[in-house]
C-alpha cells in the first residue's frame, strides 16, 4: 500500500540509527512470539484461579487474551519490519499503534500474574510459565525506544469496491465478536483482562490510522456500514444461548438510547438536564399503568403500540410542562431546577401510594407483574426457535429495544443536521447571538426537551416491560445502578457529545463495569468519579470526537478532510460516527 | 444578491427611532434619541466610548426593551424581541465578535438564514423533498454570501479558529444571511488593519448596492467620513449633532467631546489641533472633564481621554466588556 516506511526512515534517520530502529523492530516482534509463546504453558498450579490456566499446549482464560495482545504486538511488529502484505496495517505510521499494543500485552499479562498471586496468596502459585509470560510480555516495551514514525497517511491503493465492501462487513463481524466476548466473560478477572486488551487495542488501531481509512470506506458506502451496523447488533442475541448475558445488552440498550436522547438536549441544544431519568420513569409508569396488571390503578389493557403512544406522549406533555418554566432559566439555573423536578417525580410517585395521597402507584411498592408484550399472539416471555436458533425471552426485547434505538438515532441524526439541529447548537454557542439571528430560543429549547422527553419515554414504555416491576427508585438522581440521571449524563459526556456512537459506548462501558465487576461495589462510584476527572483532563471532548469537538479542543487549524474528499453529506450540524 | 428589497420610492424611512430612552436604575445611556435611516442611506453613530451607541443598537433590535420611545421599521411599530425584529428585517453585528465559535463558517451563515426558512422538526425527520429543496437553497445562498464577502473557502473552518478580520466578516455575511433591509453594524473594522478596514468599506458600499440600509457605529473618523451619507453624534447618551460628514466633522462640540475637553477649559494643548505626539495628554484630561459631567455620572469620563488621531488606540480600549 505504500513504501512510506522504508523512505521516512532513510530520509529522517542516519544509517546507523536506522540499523537499530530495525533491530529494535525485530526485538518487538520477537517479543510478540515470546509472548504467544508463554501462553502455551502453566501459569499457576491449581485450577482454583479461574479460567484454568494450568494447562499446557493450551491456552485459557486470560491466556487468550495474552495471547491476542502478543500476536497484534507482533502484526504490527512486521508491519513496521515493513514486510510484505502487512503494511496496510499502519497507514500513519506503526511506532505509536506497537506502543498501545505493548502496553496491553503487558498490561494484561501482568495484571494475570498479579491476580493469581494476590487471590492465591502468594508469588509460589505461579508456574515458572507464569514468570515467562511476565518476562516475555515485557519485552515489547522496547517500543518506546523507537523513533516516531507517525506520517501522514497516503493515498490507499485502488481495490474494487465489493473488496471495500468485503472490509467493512468483516469489521462489524470483528466488532460484533469483540463486544460479545465482553459480555459474556464469565468472572470479573477476565473483564479486567478484556478491559485492559481491547483498550489499548482500540486505541492502537486508531493510532495507526487504520479506523480512519476505515471510516472514510463507512462514509463512502454509508447505507452498508448501517445495514452492516444493525445486523451485526441483531445478530446478538444469536449467539447467545442462555438469557443471562441477552438481559445485560437490553439494558445496555435501554441505557444507551436514553443516553443518546439525553444527547440532543445536552449534547446538541446545551442544555444540563440533571433529572433526565425521570422520563424514562414517566414512560416506564405509564406503559405499566396501562399494561393490565393487577396492581394497576387502572384496569386496562393496552395493546403495545397503544402504550408505547400513550408513553411517548405522556413524556412529551411532562417535557412541556417542566420545560416551558424551566427553560426561561440559563445554565446552573437549569441545572438545578431539572435536578428538582426529576427528584420531585420519584417523591411523588413514591407519595401515590393511597395513604399520602391518591392510590395510583403503589407508592415504594412500584407496580409488579408487568405481563410480557404480545404482538399478534408472538408473546415475548417466550422462546421462539428462529433460523434454527432457540432464541430465549430477552433476544424478543433486545431486538424490539434495537428498534427503538435505531428511532432514536434516526431521529438525532436527522434532527441534529437540519435547520433545528443548527439552531440548537447555535443557542448552546451563544443565546443572545442567536435570538439575534432571529431564533426564537425559547421555542427551539423547548422542542428540544420535550423531544428528548419524548424519546426518553419511549423507551421506558419498553423498559416496563422488561423489568415487568416499575419501582420508584429506579429513577434516582445518582445510584450504583445505571440508568440514573447522573449516570447518563456521565455517559454522554465520557462518550463525547454531540456524537451517536459516544453515549453508545459511553453507556455500553458505564452498564458493564459496574455489572461485572460487581467486587469493585463500594469503590465504583469512586473510581468512576476519578475516571471521569482523568477524562475531562486528557480528553476533554469523550472518547469519541465530536469533528467539531475535536477542533475546539485540539487546535488544529482546520478540518481534516480525509484525502481531501469532502463527505458529499455537506456540512451538517452533526458528523455522527457510523 | 439580486432578490433584496430594492429601495422603494416611498418616503417612510426604513428605520425610524422616536425618543428613545434607555435608563439603567440611575444611569441614563440613551436619553430621548431620535434617528431615522432612509432606504439606500448609509448613516454614521459616532460618539466616545460609554456614550450609548450600543445601547441605542440594543434598543433597536430588541435585545433591551427601551424605557421610553418606540422603533418603527418601514413604518410598523417593531416588537421588542430580538428574534422578532430579525424577522421584521434588521439584522445586526456585535462590537465583541459573538460568532457561534465552534460551528463552520458555513453553518454560521445557515443559522443566519433561520428566519428566511421554516422547516420545523417533523420535516427534519421525515425529510421530504420540500425539506431537501430548502436545505440545498440555503446551502446555496450562504454559499454565495460567503463569495461575496470573500470566505468561500473557508466555509469547512470553524469560526473560531478565523483571524480577526475574517470573524467580522463573517459576522456581517451571518446578518445578511437574514435577508435584512437595514443592517446594524457595530464598530465593524475595530481591530482590523488598515488594508483590511479599506475592504470592509468596499464591503459596505457594496451592501448598500444591493439595496440595504446601513447604520454603522464607528470610531475611525476617516472610515465614518468616507462611508456615511449622514453622522449622527451621540454623547453621553444624548444626540449632539446629526448632519453631512462636513458638518459633523467641523462642530466644534463634537471636536470637544472627542477631545474630552469642556469648551471654557482652554488647554493649550487642545488649540494646538490633535497631534499624534500628546501622549501624556490623556492622563490629564479626565479631570478636566469631571467637573463638565452634567448628570453627575462619570461613566463617559474615562475612556473620553482620546484624540480623534488616535483612534487607534481608542479601539483597543472599546474592545473591552461592553455593548452585547
Ligand atoms: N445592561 C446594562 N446595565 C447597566 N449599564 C449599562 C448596560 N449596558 C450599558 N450600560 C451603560 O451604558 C453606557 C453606554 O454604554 P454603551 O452603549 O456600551 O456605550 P458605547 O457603545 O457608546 O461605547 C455605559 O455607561 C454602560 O456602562
Ligand atoms: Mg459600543
Amino acid at each position: 500500500m505504500t513504501t512510506d516506511t522504508t523512505k521516512t526512515a532513510a530520509v529522517t534517520t542516519p544509517a546507523g540509527t536506522g540499523s537499530r530502529t530495525t533491530g529494535l523492530r525485530r526485538l518487538t516482534a520477537l517479543g510478540g512470539i515470546a509472548t504467544i509463546a508463554a501462553t502455551f504453558l502453566s501459569w499457576t498450579y491449581t485450577d482454583e484461579f479461574p479460567g484454568d490456566l494450568t494447562v499446557y499446549g493450551y491456552p485459557g482464560g486470560l491466556q487468550v487474551l495474552t495471547l491476542v495482545a502478543g500476536a497484534l504486538v507482533l502484526l504490527y511488529a512486521l508491519a513496521a519490519l515493513d514486510i510484505r502484505g502487512l503494511r496496510w496495517l499502519a497507514p500513519t505510521g506503526t511506532t505509536k499503534a506497537l506502543r498501545f499494543l505493548a502496553l496491553g500485552a503487558f498490561g494484561t499479562t501482568w495484571f494475570t500474574v498479579i491476580a493469581i498471586a494476590v487471590e492465591l496468596g502468594g508469588v509460589v502459585n505461579l508456574e515458572p510459565g507464569g514468570f515467562v509470560a511476565a518476562v516475555a510480555s515485557a519485552i515489547p516495551l522496547v517500543a518506546f525506544l523507537l523513533p516516531d514514525d507517525t506520517r501522514k497517511a497516503s493515498r490507499p491503493k485502488e481495490i474494487p469496491s465489493w473488496a471495500e465492501i468485503l472490509i467493512i462487513v468483516l469489521a462489524f463481524g470483528i466488532g460484533l465478536f469483540v463486544v460479545t466476548y465482553g459480555i459474556d466473560t464469565e468472572y470479573a478477572e477476565l473483564f479486567t483482562g478484556y478491559m485492559i486488551t481491547a483498550g489499548f487495542a482500540v486505541g492502537a488501531l486508531f493510532k495507526s490510522g487504520i479506523m480512519a481509512r476505515l471510516s472514510v470506506l463507512t462514509t463512502k458506502y454509508r447505507s452498508i456500514a448501517v445495514a452492516a451496523a444493525f445486523v451485526a447488533a441483531a445478530a446478538f442475541p444469536f449467539t447467545q444461548n442462555t438469557d443471562q448475558y441477552t438481559l445485560i445488552a437490553v439494558n445496555i440498550l435501554i441505557f444507551a438510547t436514553v443516553a443518546l436522547g439525553l444527547n440532543i438536549v445536552v449534547g446538541l441544544a446545551g442544555l444540563l438536564d440533571l433529572g433526565y431519568v425521570a422520563f424514562l420513569g414517566v414512560g416506564a409508569y405509564t406503559a405499566a399503568l396501562v399494561s393490565g396488571t393487577t396492581a394497576s390503578a387502572f384496569g386496562v389493557q393496552f395493546p403495545f403500540w397503544a402504550s408505547v403512544l400513550t408513553g411517548a406522549a405522556v413524556s412529551l406533555i411532562f417535557g412541556v410542562v417542566i420545560g416551558a418554566p424551566t427553560l426561561r432559566l440559563r445554565g446552573d439555573y437549569l441545572a438545578i431546577v431539572t435536578l428538582g423536578f426529576g427528584e420531585i417525580f420519584r417523591i411523588t410517585v413514591g407519595n401515590l401510594d393511597g395513604v399520602s395521597g391518591p392510590r395510583v402507584t403503589n407508592g415504594p411498592n412500584g407496580v409488579p407483574n408487568i405481563p410480557d408484550l404480545v404482538f399478534f399472539g408472538y408473546d415475548f416471555g417466550e422462546s421462539h426457535t428462529i433460523l434454527g436458533i432457540e432464541l430465549g425471552g430477552y433476544a424478543n426485547y433486545y431486538l424490539l429495544m434495537l428498534l427503538a434505538m435505531i428511532l432514536v438515532v434516526l431521529v438525532f441524526s436527522r434532527a441534529g443536521s437540519s435547520r433545528i439541529g443548527r439552531a440548537w447548537v447555535a443557542i448552546r454557542e451563544d443565546e443572545t447571538a442567536a435570538t439575534a439571528m432571529g431564533i426564537n430560543g425559547f421555542r427551539v429549547k423547548l422542542i428540544a426537551f420535550a423531544l428528548g422527553a419524548t424519546l426518553a419515554g419511549i423507551a421506558g414504555t419498553v423498559q416496563a416491560h422488561v423489568q415487568s416491576t416499575v419501582v420508584p427508585e429506579m429513577y434516582v438522581f445518582a445510584g450504583p445502578v445505571p440508568p440514573n440521571s447522573a449516570f447518563l449524563l456521565a455517559a454522554v459526556i465520557l462518550g463525547g457529545m454531540g456524537t451517536i456512537s459516544g453515549p453508545l459506548i459511553g453507556a455500553t462501558l458505564l452498564y458493564m463495569i459496574p455489572a461485572k465487576l460487581q467486587f469493585l461495589q463500594d469503590y465504583q462510584l469512586l473510581g468512576f468519579g476519578l475516571a471521569l476527572i482523568l477524562l475531562m483532563r486528557f480528553r476533554p471532548e469523550g472518547l469519541i470526537a465530536n469533528r467539531r469537538a475535536q477542533l475546539e479542543y485540539h487546535e488544529t487549524g482546520q478540518l481534516d478532510t480525509p484525502e481531501g474528499t469532502l463527505p458529499d453529506s455537506g456540512v451538517g450540524t452533526v458528523k455522527a460516527g457510523a | 444578491m439580486n432578490d433584496m428589497t430594492t429601495t422603494t420610492e416611498t418616503t417612510t424611512p426604513v428605520l425610524d427611532a422616536g425618543g428613545v430612552t434607555m435608563r439603567f436604575g440611575g444611569l441614563t445611556a440613551v436619553r430621548d434619541v431620535d434617528l431615522k435611516v432612509n432606504a439606500g442611506e448609509i448613516v454614521g453613530l459616532i460618539g466616545p466610548n460609554g456614550a450609548g451607541k450600543t445601547t441605542f443598537f440594543n434598543c433597536l433590535t430588541g435585545l433591551y426593551v427601551p424605557t421610553e420611545g418606540t422603533v418603527r421599521y418601514k413604518g410598523t411599530v417593531l416588537p421588542p424581541k430580538p428574534h422578532l425584529v430579525t424577522q421584521a428585517g434588521i439584522a445586526r453585528t456585535f462590537q465583541n465578535i459573538r460568532l457561534f465559535a465552534n460551528m463552520t463558517v458555513l453553518e454560521n451563515v445557515l443559522v443566519g438564514r433561520h428566519t428566511r426558512t421554516k422547516e420545523g422538526l417533523w420535516s427534519a425527520l421525515v425529510r421530504g423533498p420540500g425539506f431537501k429543496k430548502a436545505e440545498a437553497a440555503s446551502h446555496a445562498r450562504s454559499m454565495e454570501l460567503l463569495e461575496f464577502i470573500g470566505l468561500q473557502d473557508k466555509a469547512d473552518h470553524l469560526a473560531r479558529n478565523l483571524p480577526y478580520g475574517d470573524q467580522r466578516k463573517l459576522e456581517i455575511a451571518r446578518a445578511l444571511a437574514s435577508d435584512p433591509g437595514l443592517l446594524l453594524l457595530d464598530e465593524p473594522t475595530a481591530g482590523m488593519n488598515p488594508q483590511e478596514t479599506r475592504v470592509t468599506e468596499e464591503l459596505i458600499f457594496a451592501i448598500r448596492d444591493m439595496g440595504i440600509a446601513v447604520l454603522v457605529i464607528e470610531h475611525d473618523m476617516r472610515f465614518i467620513f468616507n462611508l456615511c451619507d449622514r453622522v449622527a453624534c451621540l454623547v453621553q447618551g444624548e444626540k449632539l449633532v446629526e448632519g453631512t460628514p462636513s458638518v459633523v466633522q467641523g462642530d466644534e462640540r463634537v471636536v470637544a467631546a472627542y477631545l474630552g475637553t469642556p469648551f471654557e477649559a482652554d488647554t493649550p494643548e487642545k488649540a494646538e489641533a490633535p497631534a499624534p505626539t500628546e501622549a501624556p495628554e490623556p492622563k490629564a484630561a479626565p479631570e478636566a472633564e469631571a467637573p463638565a459631567g452634567t448628570d453627575g455620572t462619570a461613566k463617559g469620563a474615562e475612556p473620553v481621554a482620546e484624540t480623534p488621531g488616535a483612534d487607534k488606540a481608542q479601539r483597543t480600549t472599546s474592545t473591552e466588556g461592553e455593548g452585547q
